[in-house]
């Protein structure tokens, strides 16, 4: 292993998604991570870690989609993360996908509010990425998400 | 304090209305709720429709309990903070949200020992007679479970 920490990006759009993604930390204690969400309000979160900001997008509002999608592509060019992570939704989605283009490998973790199906964005995403994760035991499946623990 | 909190994206006017009218008739006056993008607007209890994460830090910190949508954020937050939750999932079949994954969220979370459910506004009003007798359930730890964050670590670390 070379001398260089792992440049991570872990992304997520606000709310659930984002409490989520914050108590994931320990598992980037020996990676260069930048934190990307939503809401500038949430830097004070992540204290002394890189924070960036992309804009937010639900598939109801197609031009919200393409900011969040260049957003993404702009986060990329600007961090080449080796892996990217992300707890959903759409900014996530965008980003996991065109991470690929960047040669960075990618981790979809389902929302544990996804109790009984998995998200819309989660089974779009999950056959395109590295580790495709469900936190429901009873979700995970041959082909599909499985199941390595959960937030709680 | 009563903290109500229906997350930012959707109205639940439902929610809103029967804590409000609670609040009216047993002359409760220490309830704030963020209500986001509820139209109707509460008589009796103070409200704003969205807060900054300090002040919803501030707020859920010095709640004595917690009354939310059935969102994970706020779960966790106040099951982080040891704060007992009175929750009531929003219906996709009254409107309230694209699909009913906050059922499921109440039905599976709510096994574990982890919420009190107010499956309607009937129930809502029933649980508020007894609000102040609500418990917090067992702390969460700050962090996802290990097994979670060792499976990502060891992703990480793979070249």
């Amino acid at each position: 292993m070379s001398a260089r920490k792992p440049k991570v990006i872990a992304v997520s759009s606000g709310g659930g998604h984002w409490v989520q993604l914050l108590r994931l930390r320990p598992a980037f204690v020996d990676s260069d991570v930048t934190f990307v969400t939503v809401n500038p309000g949430n830097r004070r979160d992540v204290g002394d870690a890189k924070f960036r900001l992309i804009p937010d997008s639900n598939r109801w509002n197609k031009l919200a989609l393409v900011r969040s999608m260049l957003g993404a592509f702009w986060i990329l060019l600007m961090v080449r993360p080796d892996v990217v992570i992300t707890t959903g939704a759409a900014p996530g989605y965008f980003m996991v996908r065109l991470a690929k283009v960047f040669g960075a490998r990618t981790v979809w973790l389902d929302s544990v509010a996804n109790a009984e199906t998995l998200s819309m964005s989660g089974e779009k995403a999950g056959r395109h990425v590295d580790l495709w994760l469900t936190q429901w035991s009873h979700l995970a499946k041959e082909n599909g998400p499985v199941y390595r623990g959960s937030v709680l | 304090m009563i903290f109500v909190t229906v997350g930012s994206d959707l109205p639940f006017d439902r929610l809103v209305r029967v804590v409000d009218e609670w609040a009216a008739d047993n002359k409760r006056t220490d309830v704030f709720a963020q209500i986001g993008k509820t139209a109707w607007k509460p008589s009796t209890i103070d409200f704003k429709p969205f807060l900054e994460p300090a002040e919803f830090s501030q707020r859920l910190e010095s709640a004595t309990v917690v009354i939310s949508h059935a969102g994970m954020g706020n779960i966790l937050s106040a099951l982080r903070h040891e704060k007992p939750i009175l929750v009531m999932p929003r219906r996709a079949s009254l409107r309230e949200h694209r699909n009913e994954h906050q059922l499921a969220t109440v039905e599976h979370l709510s096994k574990k020992g982890w919420l009190n459910v107010a499956l309607d506004e009937h129930e809502l009003r029933a649980t508020l007679d007894r609000i102040d007798d609500l418990k917090p359930k067992e702390k969460i730890s700050a962090f996802a479970s290990p097994e979670l964050t060792n499976a990502l670590r060891d992703f990480i670390a793979q070249r």
